[in-house]
């Protein structure tokens, strides 16, 4: 019997792993009759867990358009996403959700110009939200993407970006990476520089992911250009246990990343002790 | 009202725990603490604080959330609740009481965290009044009151009788389940317990930490609490033991854990503290790397992040268990006489 307490995983299985980068594999998962294990929004999250190894909070790659299925890319950091990279398709996985807010594609980010900016992993939440922009392509004005890794071989979901995204009237791509290498034609450089040099309207609407120091500079580049912090939104990470603003574990202030986060619009972060 | 010589308090002891699990104040090895009540054991009211606090009883030190089984690829997920009671607190104090509708705020919020919930439906309190309250008390700073304290059921154990005042639809139900025991207070009854509410009121006036004032907590001001400098100084001694977080009624810090039984993983969850200097800490890095922020942290939560959610309302009872508990002597009350005075003075 099932009471639909939120702490109790449900059941999903592993149908598909892909190798992103060196230390990124995506993990496609199911419900164990077929389809996403529950429904979303882009930006939200899953807490994942194998029992006896641990339980961690991942954000959600794919949009609520694919009905199929749900896919998550991770990067390997310690036990439990080690042991996540060691499994073969068909495992079956603990999985709870969805947690947290979204980004507010139907209210304030619609008929917009939008800029993603992302680097390294932190592509994976604004795949969810360019797939589901994608899909409604007429509800949004502009779509440019910047994104940038170590290397050509750290850029997740290279394939995918590099040709169906870049090739596509739908949206603009422009890759970084940090230092130059055989082969690599686009920008080198890291993302903030790359982003001012780009010469992008302060007027889109920008989100902004990826590690805390890339995220942090590339918002100073962002007011330096004049962009409006009311119009820029990012995610923020920490650690988690409840997804429910319980545990008392995730909280900025008087905000809980796992419940009022992980999106933050700027100005309301800023209004936040410094504490992420 | 109604009234029962004390007594005869056994009998009522004995009549409440012939359908419900009894928990009282009494003592064992030299601690006073709730425990549960069998024939012959003698309620100790005269401790104001028990050891543990009522919080123990609807978010219970650890609890089994779920049973896994794995085999190859498979797993097998079974909710894994402890078992259901219906179980009577007697002798809970208004602090302690208190502190259930600051919890109820965080575990009622959806989604709901079922498990309480379901020990608050099978629970009830009784409270008692505090004849002397103690120079660690002030729950009169957060608008509670010794004298009156709330409850399913509230009693004043005054001149040998016992008042016994039933005040929700829970506590109106036992009551008229054990009606028989009891007489009618009459307007003597009433009279006597007015009295012994205006003694405590006399005895409150005369505590040393009643004129703790939040007053310059209230509102906006906290995020310059945040930066204040006396932070510094305050957590300087603190050891981060997590004492102040395990006794306290209103912390519900937790932490979701696996446990391999030899036949199937148990998830289940306990206690943690936000003071621990791994509470927070990532792959990537430790959003509270020091003592002070770990520090500022509870006190911030208490007094500004929990009243910005919940419209003002602190998430302190005053029950003092800080005050006595923790052994460098720190403790909330020192921390907001401290930033209570002007930061920059
Ligand atoms: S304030 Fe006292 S009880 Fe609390 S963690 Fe510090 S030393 Fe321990
Ligand atoms: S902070 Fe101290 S006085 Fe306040 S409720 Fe907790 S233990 Fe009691
Ligand atoms: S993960 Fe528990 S409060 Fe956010």
């Amino acid at each position: 019997m099932r009471s639909g307490e939120t702490l109790i995983p449900v059941l999903g299985v592993v149908t598909e792993i892909r190798r992103e980068t060196p230390d990124v594999k995506t993990f496609r998962v199911s419900a164990p009759g077929g389809g996403a294990v529950f429904p979303h929004m882009p930006g939200q999250c899953a807490m994942l867990s194998i029992p006896g190894v641990g339980e961690a909070m991942f954000s959600i790659t794919t949009s609520p358009t694919t009905k199929a299925y749900m896919e998550f890319s991770i990067k390997q950091t310690g036990l439990l996403t080690d042991w996540l990279h060691g499994m073969e398709p068909g495992q079956q996985v603990a999985i709870r959700g969805p947690y947290g807010n979204a980004f507010p594609l139907e209210t304030e980010l619609k008929g917009k110009d939008l800029l993603f900016i992302a680097g390294g992993i932190g592509l994976a939440p604004l795949r969810a939200v360019i797939l589901y922009v994608r899909h409604y392509r007429d509800n949004y004005g502009k779509v440019d993407l910047v994104y940038g890794a170590r290397s050509k071989e750290d850029l997740v979901f290279y394939e995918e970006v590099s040709k169906d995204w870049a090739s596509s009237e739908d949206m603009q791509v422009h890759l970084t990476i940090d230092r130059a290498q055989e082969g690599w034609e686009g920008n080198v450089g890291f993302v903030p520089d790359f982003v001012r040099s780009l010469d992008f309207s302060p007027k889109c609407s920008t989100l902004v992911c990826g590690p805390p120091i890339m995220i942090k500079l590339t918002l100073d580049a962002l007011w330096g250009m004049g962009f409006d912090r009311t119009k820029t939104f990012t995610t923020m990470e920490l650690k988690m246990k409840c997804g429910v603003g319980k545990c008392g574990r995730c909280n900025i202030g008087s905000k809980y990343v796992c419940k009022d986060g992980p999106v933050f619009r700027c100005d309301e972060l800023a209004e936040l002790p410094d504490e992420y | 009202m109604l009234k029962l010589p004390v007594s005869q308090m056994e009998e009522l002891f004995a009549s409440i725990a012939s359908e419900q699990s009894l928990y009282l104040p009494l003592e064992t090895n030299g601690l006073i603490a709730f425990s549960r009540w069998e024939e012959g054991k003698q309620a100790r009211f005269d401790q104001l604080h028990c050891a543990g606090s009522v919080k123990d009883f609807f978010f219970p030190q650890t609890e089994n959330l779920a049973l896994f089984k794995t085999s190859g690829k498979e797993i097998h997920i079974e909710e894994n609740r402890d078992p259901e009671e219906a179980f009577v607190v007697f002798g809970v104090r208004a602090c302690d009481a208190g502190s259930l509708s600051i919890l109820d705020r965080v575990f009622y919020d959806e989604p709901a965290d079922t498990f309480y919930q379901t020990r608050r439906r099978q629970g009830l309190i009784i409270t008692v009044a505090c004849n002397a309250p103690e120079e660690t008390c002030f729950c009169h700073t957060f608008g509670l009151d010794a004298a009156d304290p709330g409850g399913d059921v509230a009693v004043w154990l005054l001149e040998d009788m016992l008042y016994w005042d039933s005040r929700t639809e829970k506590g109106h139900a036992l009551t008229e389940r054990l009606r028989g025991l009891f007489e009618e207070a009459g307007d003597q009854g009433e009279e006597t317990v007015r009295k012994g509410k205006a003694d405590i009121g006399k005895i409150i006036d005369r505590l040393p930490l009643r004129d703790l004032s939040l007053e310059r907590f209230a509102g906006d001001g906290m995020m310059e609490k945040f930066d204040a400098p006396q932070w510094e100084s305050l957590q300087e001694a603190c050891l981060g033991c997590g004492t102040c977080t395990f006794v306290c009624p209103t912390c519900h810090c937790y932490d979701i854990r696996d446990f391999d039984t030899g036949h199937g993983i148990r998830r289940f969850r306990c206690w943690d503290s936000c003071m621990f200097s791994d509470f927070t800490l990532m792959a990537h890095g430790n959003p509270r790397p020091s003592r002070l922020a770990r520090f500022r942290q509870r006190f911030m939560h208490k007094l500004a992040y929990y009243p910005e959610n919940h419209e003002g309302l602190y998430a302190c009872v005053g029950c003092g268990r800080c005050i006595t508990k923790c052994p460098v002597s720190m403790n909330i009350t020192k921390v907001i006489k401290t930033l209570g005075v002007d930061q920059h003075a």
